[in-house]
């Protein structure tokens, strides 16, 4: 028997995704289960139901119906308690759940005798990424804060010189560079604004730079990066050296986007009353840690509100306003977290909790509360310790650039070897001899210096048209055939052996001779801009 | 043609051979360069043929054996395949070490050859020829090897016999001792046993010599093969007293120097290790170095229609292609590839590490000769800075010289082997027959990266289909 999955619709107030898309509903029919939809559940996204029913999803009007069908369910948000009512016992729920913040939540669920996975309690390891959630909507969100700024913000992004005069362009200021602060640093870049970022974890420095913003750091001493490369809590000096920073910088900016979050801890409040009242007018303070709180003192979440002459943007809901795309990516998330689940693709799921991304994600099974889980064995970036610094990468060496030069005694060693030979060659070698070295030393010198200057692109036609060359070794055999009978006369010459020993010369260069210098053609013919 | 008009010539074909090596400087002067090498050459042959020292008694032979010769050495240029250029190359190397051979040996039995010469410069004259027979044989096996390794019809794994190094030292001893016999022998017909035995030392050598060394490790075998001939062609200059012979010879032999040299420090390698044997015979190291730093993690496979997306939805494509794209014939598709994409205006450029291949620049020659404009074919230095602003780097039948082991594990056995930075672009995508390991037998980190995914399948069929996909 394969299993049903119900998509309800979202209840809550104000949210538009949804937990699966037509696309997706394909994928997980091909994975052996059969999916219902909820009437009117995509519309908020714009999914109708016709495209479900095309993708080969039924759809069920009303949510009881569709609760009660169900063995999964896929939703976005966490359930209403009445929701929880329209449950069947032993159903599989995958959500976001929040269990640190919703204890009550998991109860009920366990006393529903429930299967919870929680897509925001999946364990941040390289295997799980596939189905991170909070980084996919993280990612919307950076992108979509931007974007309302944009829309409060009474200037261009980017700078203009028109006949009208000249406009500067924005300045955005971005702290904390997870993904949905670098997302937000990649849109501001794109809209042509000026970015700057700041993170208490220094390695994320060379990410904002490959997005294209600008790495501000806090003049401070302290490594920032907890486990599982979240942020954690910085101390009290680290927080007043950042603090000055922050100020020195609302000055100056337009705009500041904060995603500063601690996990399981209310978001640190890092843009104070003083420095709102310091920035110029016109500016805006998106703040997505409104939800837990706000980085921003003055923020208030859901809400956009205007304070000391700059507007502050509190949504909580930026992923459920690009809800096409939130839910596209969301429903790929759970997808993925589904063959995961049901590795033999026969529609039915297996949560095995030896398995460390299923154990990590399962926060309720069976009706015991699972969570929160054993701590991770392999952490996406462990933790660095704090007194090793790695350094000491080896420096690659350029190409066609000899290294240091060599050291004075081993230029030495090496002259005094070149000498002693010269000198055993001089000493013995007769004057016929030594002209014909000194012609083969010159032209050794000469071959290197015109070769360093071979492209290495070239380097095979290099290599076939000195093979071409070398047949030379021709005029050694040419000599050899049939010298002038002067030169002969008196010696006892085995002529016919040497004259068979010479052809076989000659024709081998000529293989090489005549071959070697037609294929360079025809590969230098094929070298073409 | 008096003496002197041929020396003349001689020197005309040495000027015209420096400038045939200076013209590979650049794409653009290179054809020019290998006219001036046919224009040397056919002066050199004509000067010798019609100069002093040959009679009108043995036109008729030369021509019979440059006509047969030349024959085929046209036919094998016309129908050789581009991938089939290492083999080529090699098979020709050994040729010009078995005519070193031939000459040196009908130099050595005729007797008008050293008839005028005084005793010190009889000795001298000996040893160039035990010398240039020496260089000849080792260069004739070690091509010969080196072209069976490269057409497959020798497995390419380094052969290690026990002792190897004792073997060939034992070898040298021979050697010097039949040349001592040899210079000190009465006759020719005397030193004619000395000299076959070294012949026959120098062939097993040459042949020990190539079969210890590892398929990856052949760029360098092929360039220290062409310079040997080239070598040869120097000894043989010695013992005929010819100039032109020697300047050539000398120009040859430092050109492949040269080019090992490069291949060398492209792959982190000590000259002399590479000689001495195959990679990774340190024995149970290899193992015990990757070992305790496995790459954790999971391999991500992608499919073709989802490379052809990445690929679409790109601005900037580096490709990097290895050795598997010369076997699966693929440079074809890659082309097609290139040009769609940079007609819908991707920037695509590839980059060639310094010993991807069997030869040095092979794979510059494979995608020229599917007409890759070689502007975009850039170098690992030139490119190497760029990966972080790239949205897919596609990486094309290429193992070690894209794994960032080189750089992060120091214990790692190609540490310091400079290599493309593949895993700084936003997305790599890995090309590969399946999850074997590369010629040095290192796992390759990079499979493992999360930016990274993995099109199995031949390289041809699977580019082929990306191209269907980016096209529909």
């Amino acid at each position: 028997m394969t299993l049903m999955i119900g998509i309800p619709r979202e209840t809550a107030a104000g949210e538009k995704r949804v937990a699966t898309v037509p696309e997706v509903v394909e994928k997980l029919i091909k994975l052996g289960f059969s999916v219902a939809v909820e009437s009117g559940a995509g519309d908020a996204a714009n999914f109708s139901d016709d495209t479900y029913r095309a993708a080969g999803a039924e759809i069920i009007a009303g949510a009881a119906k569709l609760w009660a069908a169900s063995d999964i369910v896929f939703k976005v948000r966490g359930p209403s308690t009445d929701e929880i009512g329209l449950m069947r016992e032993g159903c599989t729920l995958v959500s976001f759940i929040w269990p640190a913040q919703n204890p009550e939540l998991l109860k009920q669920l366990a006393a529903k005798k429930a299967t919870v996975l929680a897509m925001d309690s999946v364990p941040r390891m390289s295997r799980a990424q596939k189905l991170d959630a909070l980084s996919s909507m993280a990612n919307i969100a950076g992108y979509r804060a931007v974007i309302e700024a944009a829309h409060q913000f009474g200037r261009f992004f980017t700078g203009q010189i028109t006949a009208a005069g000249k406009v500067p362009p924005a300045k955005v200021f971005v702290i904390g560079a997870g993904v949905a602060g670098l997302a937000a640093i990649g849109a501001a870049c794109g809209l042509g604004a000026i970015v700057r970022a700041n993170d208490t974890r220094p390695e994320v420095g060379d990410q904002v730079k490959s997005m294209g913003g600008e790495f501000v750091t806090v003049d401070y001493e302290e490594e920032g990066t907890g486990v599982g490369g979240y942020a954690k809590l910085m101390s009290e000096g680290f927080q007043k050296a950042q603090r000055e920073t922050f100020a020195k910088q609302a000055k100056e900016v337009d705009i500041i986007i904060t995603t500063a979050l601690i996990p399981g801890k209310p978001a640190p409040k890092l843009i104070t009353a003083e420095m709102v009242q310091s920035m110029k007018p016109g500016s805006v303070i998106v703040d997505m840690a409104a939800e837990q709180g706000g980085n921003c003192e003055l923020t208030e979440p859901g809400q956009v509100v205007m304070k000391h002459g700059v507007t502050i943007i509190g949504y909580t809901d930026l992923p459920s306003r690009l809800s096409k795309q939130s839910s596209t990516l969301y429903a790929t998330n759970l997808f993925r977290l589904t063959e995961e689940l049901c590795k033999t693709k026969d529609g039915i799921i297996n949560v095995n909790m030896e398995d460390e991304v299923i154990r990590g994600t399962t926060v309720v099974k069976d009706g015991n509360i699972t969570w929160p889980p054993p701590a991770p064995k392999l952490s996406a970036a462990p933790a660095k310790p704090a007194a090793a610094k790695p350094v000491a990468a080896p420096a690659a060496k350029g190409h066609g650039k000899g290294g240091a030069p060599a050291s004075g005694t081993k230029t030495a060693i090496m002259f005094g070897a070149a000498a002693a030979l010269f000198w055993l060659i001089g000493a013995n070698a007769p004057a016929a001899f030594l002209g014909h070295f000194t012609v083969f030393v010159l032209a050794c010198f000469v071959g290197y210096m015109v070769v360093w200057n071979v492209t290495p692109a070239l380097h095979t036609p290099l290599m076939s048209v000195t093979n071409a060359i070398s047949s030379i070794i021709a005029i050694g055999a040419l000599v050899q055939i049939a010298p002038p009978l002067s030169l002969l006369s008196g010696f006892n010459r085995p002529d016919s052996l040497i004259r068979w020993l010479a052809v076989a010369g000659i024709a081998l260069t000529a293989v090489n001779m005549f071959g070697g210098f037609a294929v360079t053609q025809r590969m230098l013919a094929m070298f073409r801009k | 043609m008096s003496e002197s008009l041929a020396t003349v010539s001689y020197i005309g074909a040495t000027i015209l051979f420096i400038l045939s090596l200076g013209g590979l400087s650049n794409p653009e002067t290179s054809r020019r360069g290998n006219l001036y090498g046919m224009i040397g050459m056919t002066i050199a042959v004509l000067a010798t043929i019609f100069g002093p020292r040959v009679t009108m008694a043995g036109i008729p032979w030369i021509i019979g054996s440059m006509v047969a010769g030349g024959s085929i050495g046209l036919y094998a240029a016309r129908v050789v395949k581009m991938t089939q250029m290492p083999e080529l190359v090699a098979l020709m190397h050994s040729l010009v070490g078995l005519a070193a051979c031939l000459v040196g040996f009908a130099n050595y039995i005729d007797p008008s050859a050293a008839a005028h010469l005084t005793s010190a410069e009889k000795a001298i004259h000996e040893m160039e020829i035990y010398i240039g027979i020496l260089i000849g044989a080792i260069t004739f096996s070690g091509s010969i090897i080196a072209f069976g390794k490269l057409s497959g019809k020798i497995g390419g794994k380094p052969l290690l016999l026990p002792a190897r190094h004792w073997l060939n030292l034992l070898g040298l001893l021979i050697v010097i001792y039949c040349g001592w016999q040899f210079l000190h022998s009465a006759s020719v017909s005397a030193g004619m046993l000395p000299l076959i035995v070294m012949t026959l030392i120098a062939l097993l050598f040459g042949i020990h010599m190539v079969m210890a060394i590892g398929g990856a490790d052949m760029p360098v075998v092929v360039s220290m093969l062409n310079s040997y001939s080239g070598w040869a062609a120097a000894a043989t200059g010695f013992m005929l007293s010819n100039d032109l012979l020697i300047v050539t010879g000398a120009l040859v032999g430092s050109s492949g120097a040269i080019l090992s040299y490069i291949m060398c420090r492209a792959m982190n390698r000590n000259f002399i290790s590479v000689i001495a044997g195959g990679f990774g015979t340190g024995g149970g190291t290899v193992v015990a170095a990757s070992g305790d730093a496995q790459p954790a993690g999971e391999v991500v496979a992608i499919s073709a229609a989802e490379t052809a997306e990445l690929l679409r939805e790109a601005r900037n494509v580096i490709i990097v292609p290895g050795y598997g794209m010369a076997v699966a014939q693929a440079q074809h598709t890659v082309c097609e590839i290139t040009q769609y994409l940079r007609d819908n205006g991707i920037n695509v450029r590839f980059g060639i590490h310094p010993v991807a291949g069997r030869m040095p620049g092979h794979m510059n020659v494979l995608l020229a000769e599917a007409r890759v404009p070689y502007d975009i074919v850039l170098e690992m230095d030139e490119l190497n800075a760029d990966f972080p602003n790239t949205d897919v780097a596609m990486v094309i039948g290429a193992n070690d010289i894209v794994n960032p082991a080189a750089q992060d594990d120091p214990n790692s056995p190609i540490a310091g082997m400079p290599v493309l930075e593949v895993w700084k672009a936003k997305t790599s995508i890995v090309m590969k027959r399946s999850m074997a390991s590369g010629y040095a037998g290192v796992d390759n980190p990079l499979f493992y990266k999360e930016n990274n995914r993995m099109l199995f399948g031949d390289a041809k069929k699977m580019l082929e289909e990306v191209f269907v996909a980016l096209k529909s």
